[in-house]
């Protein structure tokens, strides 16, 4: 009846109960929270049926903020046990569930982390940049976010019933195959990972079909600004990718649930494969993860350098020549498997060059500001950050390029300290700029300056500490996923200093959620009246903050790169604005349908529960049967109606 | 009901939900068709690899006969010139000789199926399941995918045919029918290759 389901599925350690514990009081506390102030229908009617990409863009950070603070966690308990567990002492948590908690720690940072903030983003600012009103299929949208929600929470489940994943974030065979992990860890992390994917393989569609289709006339691909080039760039490789991925999992639940032999190497598979093509697809995504990073700092510089991007060509063959790249070094994660030395060869060769485009891109920010007027406000500050951190990061990655390196230091903490550089002083920091940095145009207040300032210097100096002793570590020859190290080895003190670095760190997230707190509860005396507080110069910031549902009154026409900033210096006309009818797409409760039924499936599968599973499967057929029954239903705007909307806003400025 | 295909708005600019909705929604599923082909990409490749490691059970030369897998290739063939077909009585807006068109298309389709799974059944009957060997895994996941692919297009079939009847050809069941044919035009081209590099080159 409950498939593999027991009671003994309830029983944990008791670090893993207060974690379950607090989950949940979390969870009542904001159910009870919204019952109080009578917000469950405001909550269904204008965020979890919406179809406005703002309202979803905002909805994927803040699930990939609440994952993140469980990531984090995770990333807390991994640094003080290693701080702990040294000689007799053996810290606070159990060989097995320190396995489970790094391997929740990868999945959750990238999947619903670095994924989340990253479309979060991108459905927040592309319509926005290329002066449109919505996505190209927005229903679409809505279910790529409730695919993606579910796969989070569908984590967040394996805390409370049964046992996540542990075996890495990647689950190689043959230690996630059947023979070695026979458990439901492995299963919860294919669901999990597989329904986020399909997500965002449809957010990859969406969002290339609404960039090629969408922009507004005049925006012709070389008047675009870098960040739609980056999403583009980005949302291409989601396209080749991601299948590569889906089809990965595929495999590898057919040999967990049919007794198939991809990566079973009694029945003739071949483990190594799967080690292939997890990285064909891993290698993308880390360029997933970064490309529109870059794409937010081209942004961001610029308009606190008051110059235009230095180098617009070249960023965007840059952007392009990495998309290309990225497809042909995946064999770099793993020099150690014995290919050939000519193989090993062109695959480092080939990263190496790399750092060309991503030099590129360094030095024409760096020209950008040169002879700038250059504003050191806090989103410049996570720039500086990141461009310290990157080319140090760019410059350790390198290294790891040269095979007969990468084979003294493969799996050792250097290769941590490397890739935790750029995803944490590229994506994360980045992702920081560009939520400063946008964050008044789509709640229309200010976060508090001061406080994301201590929180940076926190962050900043936490992340120094934290990362770079592992570089020696590595080198002194520590692994990584050490739950147990001996005194005579002499890394005791350095893994102190590490996890002194990640309280800083933590300091550093309590400052941003106070200043989160706080610049919301003070929103009525820091509100963005203008639309333009950064002095800005695209599209997005010709609207008011909040942007209106319908985004532009007018269609904007533009005729050549940072329309905004042109008009502001007298090169082109100030636009005349003609009112139109607008058509916005109703929304539809169908994608949170379809979202819950894929977390209901995801779950049954995992637990072998095959009936509910089968029902769940065949409700989410039916259930996009019924929505896709008829056309789309639109409601339309009338001209006079949205003039008089624009006239009362104007007013209220004044 | 039966509205003039293509001449629906007269003014191309006004701003209409129906505005390049064909234009978007095509593109759209070409891309999806795009990462679905890089899917099929990956179970060809796994199967290139794991071609010979038939672990002991029999190899393709001893499993496949031409003379099934031929007649699977014509019959399928053939549901996709029934399925142009449909599209093009739908340009002529001969919503009856859709309907029958799209009827055949499926009747072939079922066909199709029904012969590959007799084809599984009769591996499976002799001992050869997808257990035996990693070359017999890769054969049934390469070709049940296709395979479940053609049911999900006979599902989208039978609704197809449902919308037309109650809709009749407008601009959204034009739509979803071109999108339904380049569907199924893209099963047949997988299908080439699966006959080509599975079965023919199994063979010789």
């Amino acid at each position: 009846m409950f498939g593999k389901l027991t009671f003994e599925a309830l029983h944990h350690e008791n670090t893993q109960n207060f974690a379950v514990i607090m989950m949940m009081l979390t969870g009542f506390g904001i159910a009870w929270y919204i019952t109080y102030k009578k917000k469950w229908a405001y909550l269904w009617n204008e965020w979890i049926t919406s179809v406005d990409p703002k309202k979803i863009g905002l909805m994927y950070i803040i699930t990939a903020l609440l994952m993140f603070f469980k990531g984090f966690a995770d990333a807390l308990m991994m640094r003080v046990q290693q701080a702990l567990s040294v000689g007799d002492s053996h810290g606070i948590l159990s060989a097995g569930h320190f396995q489970e908690v790094f391997s929740a720690h990868g999945t959750t940072m990238i999947f619903f982390v670095g994924m989340g903030v990253v479309i979060g983003l991108l459905n927040l600012v592309i319509p926005l940049q290329i002066g449109a009103r919505d996505v190209a299929f927005p229903f679409l949208n809505s279910l790529s976010f409730w695919l993606y929600a579910s796969g989070a929470a569908l984590t967040l489940v394996s805390l409370a019933v049964g046992r996540f994943s542990d075996t890495g974030w990647l689950a190689y065979p043959p230690l996630s195959g059947l023979e070695y992990n026979p458990g439901e860890g492995v299963d919860y992390w294919i669901w999990a990972v597989q329904i986020s994917g399909i997500g965002s393989t449809l957010s990859g569609v969406n969002f290339v079909v609404t960039i090629l289709k969408m922009r507004c006339p005049g925006m012709t691909l070389m008047r675009m600004p870098i960040f739609v080039w980056s999403a583009l760039c980005a949302m291409v490789l989601v396209l080749f990718a991601f299948p590569i991925l889906t089809a990965t999992l595929y495999m590898l639940t057919l040999d967990r649930y049919l007794g198939m032999h991809f990566f079973t190497v009694g029945g003739g598979g071949n483990m190594m494969m799967y080690v292939n093509l997890i990285w064909a697809w891993g290698h993308p995504e880390v360029y997933i993860l970064i490309l529109p990073i870059f794409g937010v700092f081209s942004e961001v510089v610029p308009t606190f350098s008051e110059k235009p991007l230095f180098g617009y060509v070249s960023m965007v063959w840059a952007l392009v020549v990495i998309t290309f790249l990225s497809f042909i070094v995946w064999l770099h994660h793993f020099f150690t498997m014995g290919a050939s030395p000519n193989i090993n060869a062109f695959f480092g060769v080939m990263t190496m060059l790399i750092a060309i485009p991503t030099g590129v891109k360094i030095f024409n920010w760096l020209f950008t500001k040169y002879k700038g007027r250059v504003h050191f406000t806090s989103p410049m500050l996570w720039f500086f950050a990141f461009v310290l951190n990157f080319s140090v990061g760019g410059m350790t990655g390198i290294l790891l390029s040269a095979p007969p390196v990468d084979f003294q230091v493969h799996n050792s903490l250097f290769l941590i300290a490397h890739f935790h550089g750029m995803v944490i002083g590229g994506v994360l920091f980045g992702f920081f700029c560009g939520f400063t940095y946008w964050f008044p145009k789509f709640t229309g207040f200010f976060l508090s300056e001061t406080l994301n300032k201590w929180a940076f210097w926190c962050w900043f100096s936490g992340f120094l500490l934290a990362f770079m002793p592992l570089y020696m570590l590595g080198f002194m020859g520590a692994t990584r996923r050490l739950d147990h190290y001996e005194a005579s080895t002499g890394w005791h003190p350095i893994f102190i200093t590490v996890a002194f670095g990640a309280l800083i760190i933590l300091a550093g997230v309590c400052i941003q959620i106070y200043g989160l707190y706080k610049s919301i509860k003070d929103r009525n005396i820091n509100r963005d009246l203008t639309g333009d507080p950064w002095n800005g110069r695209t599209l997005e910031w010709t609207t008011p903050s909040p942007p209106p549902i319908y985004n532009f009154a007018a269609t904007p026409i533009v005729d050549q790169l940072d329309p905004l900033w042109a008009i502001k210096r007298g090169h082109a006309p100030k636009p005349v604005t003609v009112y139109e009818d607008i058509y916005l797409p109703h929304n539809t409760p169908a994608g949170f349908y379809i979202g819950v039924l894929s977390l209901i499936f995801g779950f049954a599968m995992t637990w072998h529960i095959f009936w509910l599973a089968g029902i769940s499967f065949a409700s989410i057929i039916i259930a996009s049967i019924i929505r896709l029954w008829g056309e789309d239903v639109h409601e339309c705007i009338p001209a006079a109606e949205v003039q008089k909307l624009e006239e009362a806003r104007l007013k209220e400025s004044l | 009901m039966t509205k003039p295909l293509l001449t629906e708005s007269t003014t191309p600019y006004a701003p209409d939900p129906h505005q390049d909705i064909f234009s978007k929604t095509t593109l759209g599923f070409w891309m999806y068709l795009m990462t679905d082909c890089i899917l099929f990409a990956s179970l060809f490749l796994v199967y290139a690899v794991l071609k010979n490691s038939t672990f002991g059970g029999p190899g393709s030369q001893d499993l496949f006969s031409l003379d099934l897998a031929f007649a699977e290739t014509l019959i399928l063939l053939c549901s996709s010139v029934t399925c142009g077909l449909a599209v093009l009585s739908a340009v002529q807006n001969k919503k009856k000789h859709v309907v029958l068109w799209l009827l055949a298309t499926l009747l072939l389709g079922g066909t199709f199926l029904t012969l590959e799974l007799q084809e599984f059944a009769h591996f499976i009957k002799e001992g050869n399941s997808w257990e035996r060997s990693a070359f017999l895994s890769a054969f049934f996941a390469l070709v049940s995918t296709h395979g479940l692919h053609i049911t999900f297009g006979l599902l989208w079939g039978i609704i197809m045919i449902a919308q037309i009847m109650h809709f009749g050809i407008v601009t959204m069941t034009f739509r979803r029918l071109t999108i339904f044919s380049m569907f199924w035009h893209f099963l047949d081209l997988i299908w080439i290759f699966i006959f080509t590099y599975v079965y023919l080159i199994g063979v010789l």
